[in-house]
């Protein structure tokens, strides 16, 4: 670690930051200040105007944007994000176990893409310019090309029509051991780590083969090492910052597909309890939700931001 | 007139990869202006009793969950995807373009604020920010045009900006700037017409990604809503005919893959 570095470092949080400011200013304008709101939704069209406006001052809804702005960013800051202005329950008990669940979701698709796409990637930067590079780059670009719901349509169609291995729907309440948590998690993982290891596997290869063309490894190529050897201990410790940027880049981009796999399964997580609340119009749902989900990916791409700088740095200075 | 000029002489000198993607696209606008017109039923009408019909001479394409035919249907959903897409793809892809390339002869705060705000656009992913206005203005065809033209907007300011920085550091530039001509000359004739090649990509790419986001969200229910119908939604209110293997659920999940992956593919897999 030097000064030059932990300066970059620090301008990367620095934006990130910004970014933070920005997002939670973003979700309370988009949700706060468009026309059309639940006083609306609630009483529905047949409403007086007075109705509406009682239920909106009760509500706390006539008071002007930037006092409500303030209300809500202290009780976030105290996390308190309110009640629900549907069913009246607070939304930190709407979201807590729902919460728990999407990040198993999550944490089970990571601990399955992470080695398919390095395995994948790898095998593809040691066989490059084959058929079976062409075919597997080919056919990942199919699975990144198509909408996460074809995908698990797909999964659906084959999995629990045709050949009846698992359930189509996840009913997480059913787990009681080992081999029913793989039940019930196998179709909405599935679905999802085939999206997320596309998009990795296609990163991880891109930069392997940057690596794979500096004149190390063609001089241990003519040395004569094994391919396996060089791939594994030649090539990718001097990739694995671009490696690292490559696998936080693509979990963050797999926020849109949870929030589709969790409502096709019917999967009891946060995504789906956003989607209904989006259908709804329960505002403080979404805003919390949308928060923690904003923050989760600022996370993952400052942290893929500070690692691609730490590692460009260190490469530079050898 | 000589944009238009610049825009036809840039597609000619096309690598042969968007040149397919922009005739695979061209066919996409064809079959959504005509498609409808060759539709055999009105996409609302109930022409059998029989509900997720196989395929059969009578209805090609069997029929959908309340006897309606697919093929009809099908028709009409292309030309909504189609439309929408193409059309937050314009407002995205202008509006990029423009601010991008233009931020290049501003003064550096301008360049500033815009970047931290286009940076602040993008640290939202972008089904989220979709769902957020729709959460807060509803699930209207504009509304839904405008949001994804917001969304995908940073992207092609920062391709445009990209190119256009690398481009202005050309000697062909700088000996237009020591000649004396005006900026305006400069952008249009020198810089807009070699980076036509890699701008008419993105905006493939971004078409694609619109097209995507439209179906997730029509998918969900929150995207295009009845009577109107898109891809997107004809799955979704076919999605129980998967257990029977009907046509009314697998057809358009072919078609819009088949629109997506081809144009990816012409494109050659090139991905911001």
């Amino acid at each position: 670690m030097n000064r030059g570095l932990g300066r970059l470092v620090l301008g990367r949080l620095g934006a990130s930051a910004f970014s933070l400011v920005f997002v939670i200013v973003a979700i309370f304008t988009i949700t706060a200040a468009l026309p059309g709101d639940v006083a609306d939704t609630l009483l529905g069209q047949g409403a007086t105007a007075g109705a509406t406006a009682a239920l909106r001052h009760a509500m706390g809804l006539d008071q002007p944007a930037w006092l409500r702005f303030w209300h809500w960013l202290d009780s976030m800051l105290h996390a308190d994000p309110g009640r629900s202005l549907l069913t009246g329950r607070p939304v930190a008990e709407l979201i807590g176990l729902r919460l728990y669940n999407s990040l198993l979701l999550a944490g089970a698709t990571a601990a399955v893409s992470v080695p398919a796409s390095l395995a994948l990637g790898l095998a593809c930067t040691m066989r490059q310019g084959s058929r079976f590079d062409r075919f597997v780059t080919t056919a990942l670009l199919g699975v990144v090309s198509v909408p996460v719901f074809l995908l698990a349509t797909v999964a659906v169609f084959v999995f629990a029509v045709q050949f009846r291995v698992a359930p189509a729907l996840a009913d997480i309440n059913a787990v009681h051991s080992v081999w029913q948590f793989i039940r019930v998690f196998f179709m909405p993982v599935i679905t999802l780590a085939g999206a997320t290891t596309a998009q990795m596997s296609r990163m991880i290869r891109a930069c392997m083969i940057d690596v794979f063309s500096a004149p190390w490894i063609e001089m241990a190529v003519l040395k004569g090492v094994p391919p396996v050897r060089i791939v594994l201990f030649h090539a990718l410790p001097n990739a694995i910052g671009p490696v690292v940027n490559a696998i936080a880049l693509s979990l963050s981009s797999l926020l849109g597909g949870v929030v589709v796999v969790e409502t096709v399964f019917n999967y009891p997580g946060m995504a789906g309890l956003m989607v209904d609340s989006v259908a709804a119009r329960d505002v403080p749902v979404v805003q919390c939700c949308a928060l923690i989900f904003c923050v989760a990916y600022l996370f993952l791409t400052t942290l893929a931001d500070v690692v691609a700088v730490a590692s460009t740095r260190r490469g530079g200075s050898h | 007139m000589s944009a238009l000029r610049t825009c036809l002489a840039g597609a000619a000198r096309l690598a042969p990869g968007s040149r397919r993607a922009l005739l695979l696209l061209a066919a996409w606008f064809a079959l959504a202006a005509l498609g409808p017109l060759l539709a055999p039923h009105a996409p609302g009408e109930i022409v059998d009793r029989e509900v997720f019909a196989p395929f059969s001479v009578r209805h090609w394409l069997g029929t959908d969950y309340l006897g309606r035919d697919v093929g009809s249907r099908l028709l009409w959903s292309v030309r909504y995807t189609v439309l929408i897409s193409t059309l937050s793809t314009l407002i995205s892809c202008c509006c990029g373009f423009v601010l991008g390339i233009a931020t290049t002869a501003t003064s550096v705060w301008v360049e500033r604020v815009l970047g931290r705000l286009m940076d602040g656009l993008l640290s939202i992913p972008s089904l989220l920010f979709a769902l957020l206005v729709i959460a807060a203005a509803g699930e209207s065809i504009p509304a839904l045009v405008l949001t994804m033209g917001v969304i995908y907007m940073p992207g092609a300011y920062r391709t445009s900006r990209a190119l256009a920085l690398r481009i202005a550091r050309a000697d062909y530039v700088t000996a237009s700037l020591a000649r004396g001509e005006n900026r305006s000359f400069v952008i249009l004739r020198e810089i807009l017409p070699n980076m036509m090649g890699p701008l008419l990509s993105d905006i493939g790419l971004r078409f694609v990604y619109a097209v995507l986001l439209l179906s997730n969200l029509s998918f969900l229910g929150l995207g295009v809503q009845p009577p109107l119908v898109d891809l997107g939604s004809l799955v979704r209110e076919n999605v129980l005919g998967l257990a029977y293997g009907a046509p009314a659920v697998l057809v358009p999940t072919v078609v819009l893959a088949l629109l997506t992956v081809g144009i990816n593919l012409a494109l050659g897999g090139q991905r911001s």
